[in-house]
């Protein structure tokens, strides 16, 4: 057999049927659901007769519209609760396995299923969630699904699929103090463009990524949606093996020794073809601040909003107007002039426990700026309590920051939690669209170190320079 | 899902790149549990103002392009949220066909499930369609996945491609979960092979 890549090895291994004239059909090792993109698809299988194939292949959770108030408290907003219901009703009739609100693993869809051991590597698995490329950090090919796909899964586990092209990005180098994933994915972001991977799957590869946790890896896979991937993924290794061992639903005994011994062949084989090759250089990254309305916008905190004259083509310069406009930022103002009236510390991009390690260490000893209004919101219920026994919510709380319950929350704003018109916000989320985190407001992507530092000072500030207590 | 063949309309002009889903439907709409009833958000922010009043030069609701059912708009459409309520929303609006130089691939695979027609042309050739319409009253496209071309009647015409089976199952309309089924058997056969690990039986037990 010719030398095949990880994203090749996974492909074939779920490759059900090749027929001529129509797309391979891949199985769906696991399928994983929430509140906002599920009920249409439940219908669908009511209105033809059909059940779920694989209950236990297909775990719900509730994350998208939850308040992260108080869990006693009733859900005021009646869309969202019925929504709410719906799920609760659908996984009820179909015997759908879900952590509801009030269950201990509740938490973000692509935070719960890494956690829970339920994620692993060499899987196939789709979310009607674009950010499902996060579960590409074990070396599983991952991807979001529309709703029509979501039925289609539920109904016959498989997909046809368009086989995608391959896109191997090497990160040569180590990356500095106060460089993270989420600086290293918007550097990728801004060299290669929002539509750079339209229609590869991202493999990342080269030192700096071995180097990163498995919480770094599932950012910087989280974002390759931003850059318009499929799906982002890197071989696992000793990091790998070392997080998902003992996690509930892991193999156990000598299903986990049988289990690391496959998943170790499934690194990409020298010799191996990528359609494309793209080389970044670690010493060039630095900690990065979004100025517009899509993540591609980006400069290093210590540069400024960029110039029009800077942009070669017309769109582009067109699209960095509109931009400018609707975040009220003038060409040439240094980013750390910046000011922010809100920090959202959270998402399925920067929720998880070494992120608000990062944020904490930050803000241990200082207080929010009292033109601030911050808030952390952990991944899952799990996080947060771990984040508890270690004392994490104590200075977040200390310094002034809200600490909440798990969510999606002002990520995307479907929640109460959400920026008023014309606020400015430091968001460790994953997407700086007009009106994402609500109509009129402006948000700047960051790494949670960067966020909790915009929120002591109220402008952005270059974390390499923080003084830590 | 509704066949498609061939289709004339008018077309307006959307002058932006990178039109995120975001934009397309806003998050405050996607709460409903039904398909329908999404066409009047379409664009919201855009065509809203805060107070819910029309922002009236928006290109949607000029009166020259009232009855709209092809959009034209700059290079990746469609791009971020994987929500298929963008694609509900235009359908609903009345749109048939988005044409653009590139579109993000789940916007691509829903619209595809929902006989939205995504037409992917050469950047020139975009500009020119999106001059003629902005320059001519009632400028009209016809799209036609047979021939796979598209045509004004007035000098421009353009092929574009798709894959076989994606304009097979459009043209037919074709329900591809019932299509799957069909291989029933390599599905089971597959699942003998591939059994569910043992730790993960323990779920449905909660």
């Amino acid at each position: 057999m010719p030398p095949r890549t990880l994203f090749q090895k996974v492909w074939d291994a779920h490759v059900v049927t090749a027929h001529d004239g129509q797309s391979p059909l891949l199985y769906i090792d696991l399928h994983l659901v929430h509140e906002v993109t599920s009920p249409q698809a439940f219908d669908g299988l009511r209105a033809n007769g059909r059940r779920v194939r694989q209950p236990v292949r297909t775990v719900a959770t509730v994350d998208h519209n939850i308040p992260t108030t108080p869990r006693g408290l009733p859900i005021i907003d009646p869309i969202a609760a019925r929504q709410i219901e719906a799920l609760q009703k659908n996984c009820r009739d179909f015997g759908v396995p879900l952590f509801d609100m009030d269950s201990a693993e509740q938490g973000i869809v692509h935070v719960i299923g890494p956690e829970l051991g339920i994620t692993l590597p060499g899987m196939t698995i789709v979310c009607g969630d674009s950010h499902t490329s996060t579960h590409g950090a074990f070396g599983s090919l991952a991807f979001g699904i529309g709703t029509s796909e979501v039925e289609h899964v539920l109904a016959t586990q498989c997909l046809p699929q368009k086989k995608p092209k391959t896109m191997q990005i090497e990160v040569r180098g180590k990356l500095a103090e106060g460089v993270t994933a989420k600086d290293l994915a918007l550097g990728i972001i801004g060299q290669i463009g929002t539509d750079g991977a339209t229609g590869y799957v991202i493999e990342y590869t080269g030192e700096a990524v071995r180097g990163l946790s498995m919480e770094g890896r599932m950012t910087l896979c989280n974002m390759s949606i931003e850059a318009g991937a499929r799906a982002g993924m890197i071989a696992p290794d000793e990091t790998t093996f070392a997080y998902a061992q003992g996690r509930r639903f892991a193999p156990k005994g000598k299903d986990w020794d049988d289990a690391i011994a496959s998943w170790r062949l499934l690194a990409t084989d020298p010799g191996a073809k990528y359609d494309r090759v793209i080389e970044i250089n670690a010493a060039m990254l630095a900690p990065f601040v979004t100025w517009g309305t899509n993540p591609g916008m980006v400069v290093a905190v210590n540069a400024r909003v960029p110039e029009l004259q800077s942009f070669t083509q017309e769109a582009d310069r067109r699209a960095a107007e509109q931009a400018l406009t609707y975040m009220d930022l003038k060409p040439g103002t240094p980013i750390e002039r910046i000011a922010v009236d809100r920090v959202f510390i959270g998402s399925c991009t920067n929720s998880r426990i070494e992120d608000l390690r990062a944020a904490a260490r930050v803000a241990r000893g200082h207080r929010v700026n009292p033109k601030v209004r911050a808030m952390v919101v952990p991944g899952s219920q799990a996080i947060k309590h771990a984040a508890e026994q270690e004392g994490l919510d104590r200075v977040f709380l200390e310094a002034g920051f809200e600490w909440r319950e798990s969510g999606c929350s002002m990520c995307l704003g479907m929640n109460p939690d959400i920026l008023q018109p014309g606020e400015r916000c430091a968001s460790t989320s994953n997407r700086n669209f007009e009106g994402r985190q609500g109509r009129g407001g402006r948000t700047h992507l960051v790494s949670p170190m960067m966020a909790a530092a915009a929120a002591v000072t109220g402008h952005f500030t270059d974390i390499r320079k923080w003084k830590f207590e | 899902m509704q066949a498609f063949r061939e289709h004339t309309g008018v077309v307006v002009p959307l002058d932006r790149v990178n039109v995120d889903t975001d934009q397309i439907i806003p998050k405050q709409f996607l709460k409903r549990i039904e398909r329908t009833g999404f066409g009047e958000f379409l664009f919201y922010d855009w065509r809203f103002s805060g107070d819910g009043s029309k922002i009236a030069d928006f290109v949607l609701d000029q009166s020259r392009y009232q009855g709209a059912t092809i959009l034209i708009a700059g290079k990746n459409f469609g791009c971020g949220s994987s929500r298929e309520h963008a694609v509900w929303a235009l359908a609903d609006f009345g749109f048939r066909v988005v044409i653009a130089s590139s579109f993000a691939d789940i916007f691509a695979n829903n619209s595809l499930k929902n006989g939205l027609l995504t037409v992917r042309l050469a950047e020139e050739q975009v500009t020119e369609i999106m001059r003629r319409a902005k320059e001519r009253e009632n400028y009209r496209l016809t799209i036609d996945l047979q021939k796979l071309r598209v045509d004004d009647g007035q000098g421009f015409s353009a092929a574009f491609a798709m894959d076989e089976f994606s304009r097979h199952c459009l043209l037919n309309g074709l329900d591809d979960i019932g299509l799957t089924l069909q291989h029933e058997a390599a599905i089971t056969a597959y699942e003998a092979q591939h059994p569910v690990r043992p730790t993960m039986k323990n779920i449905l037990a909660g």
